[in-house]
């Protein structure tokens, strides 16, 4: 394993949300703010930098993460999805996004982004999760303006229809 | 059972109103995949700086000297500024009550909280000047803290400010029809002493200013996440010695919550600005979380001591309040507003024609408090609904017939309330019968009645509460005397305003200065005027954005007091009335008919008798633009209609100080079921029924969003969260692993019921109702908690260890014999107390030597890089200690006395680093075992504090432990190399246990 050196900044070489990126980045810039600042992905958020609201979580080969525990130099080489890749065009919210909507599942959106990461990891490697995991997941994010019914509404939602969508997908 | 507000996207009927469906968001798709613009989100002006902020860990301290010059030659550092150099170039914050006081957006000279800014270091990125502030040396020299509002008022207690009589801000008597004669007649006084905690709604972006100063101009630009009210503007003009024109504050398109929190950046705007002016360059600040949980704002806690006069059947008579209110370390605007803000509502839903009040506002070592979603709601319905409770069981009642009993009568409203409310409209028996039928109350009853057969502890809880919105800007004048009132002049009103605007393709823009963090405001304004104008939701386009120096607005403008539907939203409608007005004219002319035939619908302007008659909106609309000279005489134009609307029942306090502190009054009523855990003492809430009546619902999804979010927070508030301080005004709870926030897991799904009686003061009839639930839901839970247990005295949170020290007294200390044995701490002492033992094979004159020996010193202190010796019993020491996720590095000095060779010696000393300070006392005594060997006991005291004590606050005592532990064994395999096989790894394992067991 090679050796970073503290105030040199070191080539990182991941993919964001499918495309090729490079960048460059010290050993102590965080994920986040590299992400944010230098690559001007600003969907993912920064609520408390130390991993408990879940604000910042972001997909790191298909794992969710918190990205403000994360350095930047630790995703050379990894596969890296933010929520500025959910949608299936710009002018179209997919399934999860759309159930969002439907329930009234946010109201400042702040911690929107990191609560849709850590679903879409979950729903994509279970596709029929009952209530209970669901609650388990969200239990990892915090949320001041909805009260988290909504949340849970919206992921059961979306959850069943993910599964007709692949059902139709599978029929065609 | 009932049923929330329907959230489905209703099926839209032709002709119908937009208002009261619950359409689909316009500010969703943006926030959902990313785009939302929130202000770290927003690119800056090439060349912005970055800063970061130096903060005090002292509770209150004289500061002897700052020594940024190393800080001022790191790289990328531009400048550091400190609260002299700040106080250069502005002027102090405006202070609410009149007194000699200061109020500097920095420690100028002294620090009066953990956290207070010390230091503003501006540099390229934040890193660098994060770097650049760890290398800020400030010397200290503390003084005693005070904490304890009731503490503060002592004759002998630290005195804060000397502008103030002791800690006293101010001491405000009332007295509202004959209280005394009431007290005197009254069959009972019943009277209990509350305690409301700190806490706050802690949005989860925290605060962020971007400010730029233009010399030329001698003008302030200002971005901010802030929330309004926007009279802080003619504070933050005034702090920055401009006028009001050369301040420009600006919001962002989004904003990541507030619930009132964010009106508590302003200081920061000071700051920055001030940063930015000093510099030449913009410069950015972005809080972080430490920094929002320490320092931004909270809710004011206070104690309270209210007594009713009671008659037998428990009809109140008379209440006599006597509220001390704590607001932090400074008197910032608009406090003491929170203490206030419920003035007309002392007497809450309730027919009280007696009331006496005394209101004291103190200070103490504690962050100034502000803005929080509730707003001294909470505080007060702790108090008066606990009381209700109380009568209740004091007089054998239930608790629902003594609210029914004293409720105002539902054909008295409009109700002037003894203290001057104006209570709009209501029909609180109605209100209450609906939600305990569609609540379900009998089946609760029920449960209750089962869960208690089988021995458990289950209560039952009631709120009745008058939820205030629009405030009136003057209730905060209350604070001063009728005398002082008089000099200052009247201040009154909430003006309210909107502009509707119409381009030149006819399609239709709204402004409105109401500053939303994600209430939907752009929703409802388009749902609002598509119905003035009979156009879609879709063909309005709402800008809610806020530019002082483009935008109307007014010193009410904001988000805050609940006043988006109940004013802004009106005032929406009355700006697009008057535009549909002119139009429906201009139609008239060109249809060939009379202006009462004229109706907006379809998107067409058209003949009431004859529909075909008819014109498109957007070419009467344009007209205004293309052919000026082809609308009627005396229309003037239809491009644009701004509209300030101030209701006119928001009168200044009168003489007697009577004060209609709010404009509407929604109701409340709350019940709920929770059971206690007979082991655990964790309260869970088996069932929450929440019963509202806020006028009209313009929007029954987002209605239904706001008393979740509210009752969410109201959850924590009851039974989590707590702005926790030691003694010495130590900040205990700076991550969201001490202050704990209810996630999904914790907040259960209340029922939530509506009944709809609009307001005749408000355009739309709508009333607030984002706060409710904050004021209602904690003491609904308290209620419920000291049913369950039969208690009187409940003190949130009610969190186990405090349910449990009540019900079952003071923790037993743990067993003798113990290696190392803690001595039980009570709640606030921030002393780490410990004692140990470690036996070594070599005797007490060899320990003894080692003792005293730098070499030997810096060989066994845990992370120590060297010793330096000062003299025989005088050494300093650079160390450095990892306590959880905090690793720094602490200068130590410590000194030897009470020297007793070879048998004991005193170990003094104290350590400061960049994350915090320490200090304490240890006695080492060597007494021989008789082997050859030496025992080292030890006994020994510190305290901890700092940064160090917020974040590691939960680790420190086990943290310690193994520290010391370490310096011990590693002395031990020094002076024997074979220390005692059974003791030491006995004492380091047990040491690593406590250590791990103690989160």
């Amino acid at each position: 394993m090679s050796r970073l050196q503290a105030g040199r900044r070191h080539s990182v070489r991941f993919s964001l949300n499918g495309k090729p990126c490079t960048g460059e980045a010290e050993p102590r810039l965080l994920l986040t703010d590299f992400l944010r600042h230098q690559l001007a992905a600003t969907g993912t958020h920064v609520g408390c930098e130390h991993g408990v609201c879940g604000a910042c979580t972001v997909s790191i080969d298909g794992k969710p993460a918190r990205a403000c525990l994360t350095l930047a130099v630790q995703i050379d080489g990894c596969e890296l999805r933010t929520v500025e890749s959910i949608a299936p065009s710009p002018d179209r919210l997919g399934i999860l996004q759309s159930a969002f909507k439907r329930n009234h599942a946010l109201q400042c959106g702040f911690c929107t982004a990191g609560i849709l990461m850590s679903l879409d990891c979950f729903l994509r490697a279970h596709p029929r999760p009952d209530e209970e995991s669901i609650r388990d997941l969200l239990c990892g994010h915090l949320c001041r303006c909805t009260g988290y019914t909504p949340i849970v509404r919206a992921a059961i939602e979306a959850a069943a229809e993910l599964v007709d969508h692949g059902k139709e997908k599978t029929d065609a | 059972m009932a049923e929330a507000a329907s959230l489905s996207t209703a099926s839209h009927e032709p002709g119908s109103p937009w208002v009261g469906q619950s359409i689909p968001r316009v500010e969703d798709a943006a926030l959902l995949t990313g785009r939302g613009r929130f202000i770290d989100d927003i690119g800056v002006r090439p060349g912005t700086l970055h800063a970061a902020i130096l903060r005090s860990p002292h509770a209150h301290a004289d500061i002897v000297s700052i020594d940024s010059s190393a800080a001022k030659r790191a790289p990328g550092v531009f400048a550091v500024l400190n609260g002299e150099d700040v106080k250069a170039l502005t002027a102090s914050l405006v202070v609410g009550v009149k007194a000699p006081v200061e109020c500097w957006p920095i420690a100028v000279g002294r620090v009066r909280y953990v956290g207070e800014p010390v230091a503003i270091v501006v540099a390229a990125d934040r890193y660098l000047a994060e770097d650049g502030a760890d290398l800020i040396e400030v010397q200290y020299r503390v003084r005693p803290a005070v904490v304890d509002p009731l503490a503060a008022l002592n004759l002998d207690a630290p005195v804060l400010h000397d502008g103030f009589a002791g800690n006293v801000a101010s001491d405000r008597t009332f007295r509202y029809g004959d209280p005394e004669q009431a007290f005197a007649s009254a069959a009972h006084r019943i009277s209990l002493d509350i305690r409301y905690p700190r806490n706050s709604c802690t949005p989860i972006e925290t605060y962020g200013v971007v400010a730029d100063y233009d010399p030329s101009d001698d003008a302030y630009d200002v971005l901010a996440n802030f929330q309004g009210p926007f009279s802080i503007h003619a504070v933050l003009s005034r702090a920055l010695r401009v006028a009001g024109n050369r301040l420009r504050l600006r919001t962002p398109p989004d904003s990541g919550g507030s619930f009132g929190v964010k009106q508590g950046v302003f200081p920061y705007i000071v700051l920055i600005a001030a940063a930015a002016r000093a510099v030449g360059r913009p410069v950015k600040w972005i809080e972080d979380r430490l920094e929002h949980l320490a320092a931004s704002v909270s809710a004011t806690n206070r104690a309270t001591t209210l007594s009713a006069a009671v008659e037998d059947n428990g009809r109140v008579l008379a209440l006599d309040w006597d509220q001390v209110e704590d607001c932090g370390a400074h008197l910032r605007a608009p406090e003491p507003a929170t203490l206030y803000r419920m003035h007309g509502n002392l007497t809450g839903a309730y027919d009280i024609r007696h009331l006496a009040v005394r209101n004291r506002v103190v200070v103490t070592n504690k962050t100034p408090t502000g803005l929080n979603r509730g707003f001294g709601g909470p505080q007060v319905y702790f108090a008066l609904e606990r009381l209700v409770q109380r009568i209740a069981v004091e007089l054998g009642l239930d608790p629902l017939d003594v609210i029914m009993r004293n409720l105002i009568p539902a054909d008295g409203f409009p109700y002037r309330t003894a203290s001057g409310a104006l209570l709009d409209s209501g029909n609180y028996q109605e209100a209450i019968k609906r939600g305990v039928n569609e609540g379900g109350l009998a089946e609760l009853k029920s449960r209750r009645d089962a869960a208690r057969a089988q021995g458990r502890l289950y209560g039952i809880g009631y709120t009745a509460v008058v939820e205030p919105s629009v405030s009136n800007m003057g209730y905060i004048t209350t604070v001063l005397t009728p005398a002082d009132r008089r000099k200052a002049g009247p201040k009154n009103g909430a003006q309210a305003t909107a502009t509707v605007a119409i381009d030149p393709l006819g399609s239709v823009t709204v402004h409105v200065a109401s500053v939303p963090q994600g209430q939907g405001h752009r929703t409802v304004l388009s749902q609002v005027v598509a119905d003035v104008f009979g156009l879609t939701p879709a063909d309005i386009r709402v800008n809610t954005e806020m530019d002082t120096a483009r935008d109307a607005w007014s010193i009410a403008s904001g988000n805050y007091a609940s006043r988006f539907a109940p004013a802004v939203a009106g005032t929406a409608k009355l700006a697009a009335g008057r535009l549909s007005e002119r139009m429906a004219r201009v139609a008239a002319s060109q249809l060939n008919t009379e202006i009462d035939d004229i109706a907006f619908a379809g998107g067409s302007v058209r003949s009431k008798r004859n529909p075909d008659n008819k014109v498109s909106f957007s070419r009467v609309a344009a007209l205004s633009h293309w052919s000026p000279g082809a609308l009627p005489d005396g229309i003037g134009q239809t491009i644009r209609e701004t509209v300030f609307w101030s209701p006119p029942e928001l009168t200044a306090p009168d003489e007697e100080d009577h004060i209609n502190s709010s404009l509407c009054h929604g109701f409340i009523f709350d019940f709920c079921g929770v059971e206690v855990d007979r082991t655990t003492l964790q309260t869970r809430i088996d069932r929450y029924v929440t019963m509202h009546d806020c006028g009209t619902i313009l929007h029954p999804g987002m209605v239904d969003g706001q008393i979740r979010g509210g009752f969410a927070q109201a959850v924590g508030a009851a039974l989590y969260e707590e702005y926790a301080y030691g003694s010495d005004g130590s900040f205990l709870t700076g991550t969201f692993a001490d202050y704990l926030l209810p996630t999904v897991a914790e907040v259960p799904d209340p029922a939530i019921l509506h009944m709809q009686t609009p307001s005749p003061f408000t355009p739309l009839g709508s009333k607030g109702v984002g706060e409710g639930n904050c004021m209602s839901t904690p003491v609904c839970i308290a209620n419920a908690v000291a049913d369950a247990l039969g208690l009187k005295d409940v003190e949130l949170p009610l969190v186990p260890a405090k349910l449990a020290q009540i019900v079952r007294g003071d923790e037993p200390m743990p067993a003798k014999g113990r290696a190392i044995e803690e001595t039980a701490k009570r709640g606030g002492d921030r002393h780490l107390r410990g004692k140990g033992e470690a036996v070594v094979g070599a005797p007490a004159e060899r320990v003894w030597a080692m003792l005293l020996d730098p070499e030997t010193l810096q060989a066994v202190i845990p992370g120590c890089q060297n010793v330096e010796k000062i003299s025989d019993t005088h050494f300093r020491a650079d160390v450095t200690i990892g306590i959880g996720p905090m690793k720094g590095r602490y200068r130590a000095d410590v000194k030897l006395s009470d020297l007793d060779p070879p048998h004991a010696v005193t170990l003094g000393g104290s350590a400061e680093g960049a994350l915090g300070f320490g200090g304490g006392e240890g006695r080492i005594t060597l007494v021989p075992t008789g082997n050859g060997g030496t025992a080292i006991r030890y006994v020994y005291e510190a305290a901890i504090g700092g940064k160090v004590a917020s974040i590691g606050g939960r680790l420190l005592d086990g943290a310690a432990r193994v520290i010391i532990g370490q310096f011990f064994a590693s002395l031990a395999r020094k002076v024997g190399g074979n220390p005692d096989a059974q003791s030491l790894p006995s004492l380091l394992s047990r040491a690593l246990r406590l250590f791990g067991g103690h989160r």
